[in-house]
């Protein structure tokens, strides 16, 4: 336990829910809490409870690799990771608690003509709309990160790359207790061990959330849930296109050496950067049955390890620590699910699938504007979910990192 | 029996690592959507993404190249 969240113990946790608030926040991980904590210090909207099943970031919060980026491949989606970028950068001066957010910059590596090609065009559209990203050839990329093996163990030669200057991380937990801690100074109740079995619907609206101490009405509900948001949609009869993924990765023993870029590779399917510790840290791709299981496997360390030493050959040398796995939201279009359901009375922050971490300030403000305004901001308009009945899907597979 | 994670009971081949097969989801469209046109758009984008029980196909693509009907639980990944 870290000292942030010792310091949390302190606030005072509500003890019996009341039967209504203006707006019921559905899951209490990143999203749901900074939709909080935005809805309380930007709109003066107090009267919200946040309602967790287990407890705060007991879910994919304090499970995905802590990167932050903006290095997307469809303007829509530059313009918003942008957003949460600078959110970030400015985080820990306006919640005043240390983040470990540190900036170190994200090497895209590519090992083919057509990578090199995608990387070009990432760094132009990039630049276009506001995110720092730009074209490195190898000697460039050698200079950035000595430690990479520019002929890929033979097998994936880097012929070039792209260089997101802003790339960074964070502590994951860190952030979402800083976001919870907000909330809760200005009244937002988190319900820890508070499962939600169902929404309630009168006609056309969803009026609140069955919990096992009954019934709690809202204006307004936002499903803010990772990993189970199907099942809660499907009881008011709302179909989503989402299919939940496992997502493993992996630390090693600590490395003496500063590994300072984030490496990451389509080709390979493979990221990894350092954390404060010197462990390594290595995501890959998500496993290919839907699945809500977060049992990890040998063939995925085996399967990754190699691709990771393909690229680092230092880590050869060390030892996996550990392993664990989170369960992804994932779009048809890689994109997210974001604002109204077409349900009165219920909104919605899914489809999060392997990029979640990086969107909780951004997506938390937003979904808050939506909330206190009644009208879908901007930025995320692109992302909502009659996008696929308009036949305006957002598709950007070549930046999620994980397919 | 066991998870499904690691092997795949092939009806042909015996237990295979999973990394040989390809998943093949069974669209799943409710009755209860009768136009045409939902049906199309459920049918495209929406999933079941059912937490339990479920009915899949798997293709032996590194094997015997046949497809197989799997019944899984997605909660635990025990093959039913």
């Amino acid at each position: 336990m870290n000292e942030s969240v010792e310091r949390a113990i302190t606030l005072r946790w509500p003890t019996a829910l009341k039967r209504h608030y203006d707006v019921v926040i559905v899951g209490g991980g990143g999203h749901g809490l900074a939709t909080a904590y935005y809805l309380a210090t930007r709109h003066g909207i107090r009267r919200v409870a946040v309602l967790e099943r287990r407890y705060v970031a007991a879910g994919n919060s304090g499970r995905n690799t802590t990167i932050i980026r903006a290095n997307y491949g469809i303007p829509e989606a530059v313009r918003f990771y942008q957003r949460s970028v600078d959110l970030y950068a400015g985080l820990e001066r306006e919640t005043g608690r240390d983040l470990m957010h540190r900036q170190k910059g994200l090497l895209w590596l590519a090992h083919t003509e057509a990578g090199v090609r995608q990387e070009r065009a990432r760094a132009e559209v990039n630049t276009a709309f506001g995110a720092k990203t730009e074209f490195v050839g190898p000697d460039a990329i050698r200079a950035i990160c000595p430690h990479l093996d520019l002929s890929g163990d033979g097998e994936w030669p880097i012929l070039g790359g792209s260089y997101h200057s802003e790339g960074a991380t964070a502590r994951h937990d860190r952030v979402v207790w800083a976001f919870a801690e907000g909330a809760m100074r200005l009244g937002v109740e988190v319900h820890q061990d508070t499962p939600v079995n169902g929404l309630i619907r009168n006609g056309d609206r969803v009026i609140g959330v069955q919990t096992n101490d009954g019934p709690v009405t809202a204006d307004v509900v936002v499903s803010a849930v990772g990993g189970h948001v199907s099942t809660l949609a499907a009881t008011v009869g709302l179909r989503l296109p989402i299919r939940t993924h496992p997502l493993q990765a992996f630390v090693t023993t600590p490395y003496a050496q500063t590994l300072r870029p984030i490496v990451a590779s389509s080709g390979l399917l493979v990221y990894a950067s350092q954390t404060a510790k010197g462990e390594l840290l290595v995501g890959a791709e998500i496993d290919r049955q839907p699945s809500y299981s977060y049992d990890s496997t040998f063939s995925f360390l085996q399967s990754s390890a190699r691709r990771a030493v393909a690229l680092l050959p230092f880590l050869r040398d060390l030892q996996i620590l550990r392993q664990w796995t989170g369960v992804c939201d994932m779009s048809p279009d890689y994109s997210p699910v974001m604002g109204p359901t077409g349900i009165d009375g219920f909104l919605i922050t899914t489809g999060w699938g392997t990029w979640g971490f990086k969107a909780i300030p951004a997506g938390g403000e937003q979904m808050a504007e939506l909330i206190a305004r009644g009208q879908t901001p901007e930025l995320i308009a692109p992302f909502s979910l009659d996008r696929f009945r308009r036949d305006r899907t957002m598709a950007d597979r070549g930046s999620a990192g994980t397919h | 029996m066991a998870p499904i994670r690691a092997q795949i009971p092939c009806p042909h081949c015996g237990l295979r690592a999973i990394e040989e097969f390809i998943y093949g989801e069974v669209p799943s469209t409710p009755d209860a959507i009768t136009d045409q046109d939902a049906r199309d758009l459920d049918r495209e984008f929406m999933h079941g993404n059912v937490e339990g029980p479920v009915v899949e196909r798997w293709f032996h693509a590194f094997g015997c190249r046949r497809w197989m009907t799997l019944r899984r639980d997605t909660r635990t990944e025990e093959i039913l």
